[in-house]
């Protein structure tokens, strides 16, 4: 128990915290607020970690600057720093073992929340409370009411883990499991690899969800042995649990969707926006940056060429995938499809660098979020949201595209 | 406490994430929350920094600071001048980080709060008034763990005076 004691829905408890990120963009206010408090090394069972991932490698003279605070804040501290070319926080963080199953973590990131996949409770927050955790080693939370989302049946070819986080937050909305801990069950969920359990954790705060806790079975055990990982502490919920509200999902029913814009609940089936126009494709970030997702989009790019007039961007998740990525030769068939590799990060995601769209562009992107302005301009810029099956396919064509019908 | 400032409000009405408050445009390569002011919610409305002045409110519907963690987002808002955001909801990570920083939300329906109306909140009755209208509503009340984070003004300040956390 991090709190010490047995708690429920609606406690304040002050609960210890097993580790704490942060990363380029939201370092330098936690740090200040470090320095203010007179810090020296952090509290949290498993320390902190920053990450150099937003703006990687850096565009400006002045993240340059920003960079270099942070650098000099994990050196002279011996905090541990992934930078230039590493990787997303997310995947670095889950790769590096930082956090294992049964964590309590937080991070300076709002999609703190992917390390759920790892049978872990995990939030993001901002950089005053990630100051505060590693500091104490502890922080304050109200504990969440549950919901359960039983997702039954199988998922056919080339409709995956996104489409069903699109499904499922296009149906409860953009705040629809606001403070809500949800959790994933059911024969869907068990089929799905680690990589898909990453994807749909990591958009649990696409309706509001503070925690997103998968269950501990043999595919976690796996993907942790891999890495030479601890299995840690596995959690599981109480026999019984009553939760505020359940839902249930059928795989099987499920087809190819679309986040239109501007917001992730604004969802769609890909086929209905037949003949909608793409000028660039992202592929990447810590939604469907991993090497199953690279390797979905090859597949579907297998044989044929990135349509002239559309540029197709990939970034890896992270340094092991790009590696695993050209072991495996994937690499070479999406750049002989025409695709341009970035460097392992957040790429374009966040519109600092590496594929800003230009005025009336649209965008067909594996990212989570597509609000207005998110790529870095906002003059009619479009950012669709789809799997990378989907993103693949819409590229082959240059517009939006059922990746069934490729 | 009472408060009394002009009312913002923006299209849209729900769901203003923080890349609308500030967005990433901004707020990876400044650090300095008074140069971030000058472009806050400058993708919604380009006018906002230069309309705004101190003690104002900023007003919106359902899931006020959606999306990313950015703390920039609540501290721009602050250094622009908002004395505090009326909502029908907040989203959970700016709402936590908005007390951490010392910016006070309150959590009411607003359908009946126009764009530059006077208005006056008064923080110990949980009360909303239209100053123009008169119209008054009851604000939902602010926890007692984010009224002592502002009391002390602000999360790393509510620290440095107790030692640790003084919340339980």
């Amino acid at each position: 128990m991090h709190s010490g004691a047995e708690c429920r829905a609606g406690d304040i408890v002050v609960a210890s915290v097993d580790f704490c990120m942060s990363q380029d963009g939201t370092s330098t206010m936690m740090i200040r607020e470090l320095e203010s408090l007179g810090f020296s090394a952090p509290k949290t069972k498993r320390g902190m970690a920053v990450v150099i991932d937003h703006n990687s490698p850096c565009p400006s003279v002045e993240v340059a600057k920003i960079h270099s605070k942070i650098r000099d804040f994990a050196r002279t501290r011996s905090i541990p720093i992934h930078d230039v070319g590493d990787g997303v926080c997310h995947q670095v963080v889950s790769e590096g073992g930082y956090v294992l199953p049964g964590d309590l973590a937080i991070g300076a990131d709002s999609h703190t929340c992917t390390y759920g996949a790892l049978n872990a409770c995990s939030t993001g927050l901002g950089s005053a409370d990630v100051a505060a955790a590693a500091f104490t080693g502890k922080l304050w939370f109200k504990v969440p009411e549950s919901f359960s989302i039983k997702v039954g049946g199988g998922f056919a070819d080339r409709i995956g883990a996104k489409d069903l986080a699109l499904k499922v937050i296009g149906s409860l909305t953009a705040d629809g499991a606001t403070y809500r801990s949800v959790e994933f069950s059911g024969e869907a969920i068990d089929s799905l690899s680690m990589d898909g359990r990453f994807t749909i954790a990591n958009m649990a705060v696409e309706m509001g969800a503070k925690f997103c806790p998968f269950g501990f079975d043999s595919k976690t055990a796996e993907w942790l042995s891999q890495r030479g990982l601890r299995a840690g502490n596995a959690v599981s919920s109480d026999d019984g649990a009553t939760y505020e509200k359940v839902f249930e999902f059928d795989a099987s029913d499920l087809v190819p969707k679309v986040a239109k814009p501007h917001s992730v609940d604004n969802v769609a089936d890909a086929s209905d926006l037949r003949g909608i126009a793409i000028q660039q494709s992202f592929l990447g970030t810590c939604t469907n940056g991993r090497i199953s997702d690279l390797e979905a989009a090859a597949r579907v790019l297998k044989g044929h060429q990135i349509r002239t007039g559309v540029r197709m961007i990939v970034a890896p998740a992270s340094r092991s995938i790009l590696l695993s990525a050209m072991d495996r030769g994937i690499i070479s068939q999406l750049l002989k499809a025409g695709a341009a590799i970035v460097a392992p990060g957040c790429g374009p995601c966040v519109g600092t660098h590496a594929g800003i769209p230009s005025d009336g562009e649209n965008v067909i992107s594996t990212a989570n979020r597509n609000f207005k302005g998110r790529m870095g301009n906002n003059k009619d810029v479009g950012i669709y949201l789809a799997s990378p099956e989907t993103v693949a396919a819409s590229a082959i064509k240059g517009e939006i595209t059922d990746p069934r019908e490729i | 406490m009472k408060l009394t400032g002009k009312a913002h409000r923006f299209v849209p009405n729900d769901d203003i994430n923080t890349d609308y408050i500030i967005s990433g445009r901004y707020k990876f390569k400044v650090d300095d929350m008074n140069e971030l002011a000058k472009h806050v919610m400058e993708d919604i409305d380009p006018e906002f920094a230069s309309k705004v002045t101190k003690g104002d409110f900023v007003v919106a519907g359902r899931n006020f600071g959606s999306g990313s963690s950015r703390e920039q987002a609540p501290r721009a808002l602050k250094a622009a001048g908002v004395a505090a955001v009326i909502a029908g909801s907040y989203a959970r990570i700016f709402y936590r980080s908005s007390f951490n920083v010392g910016l006070p939300l309150i959590e009411c329906d607003t359908g009946w709060i126009a764009e530059g109306d006077e208005i006056m909140v008064d923080f110990d009755k949980g009360e909303v008034v239209n100053v123009r209208t008169g119209q008054t509503a009851k604000a939902s009340p602010i926890p007692r763990t984010m009224q002592v984070l502002l009391e002390d003004g602000g999360l790393i300040p509510h620290l440095k005076k107790h030692g640790g956390f003084a919340l339980e």
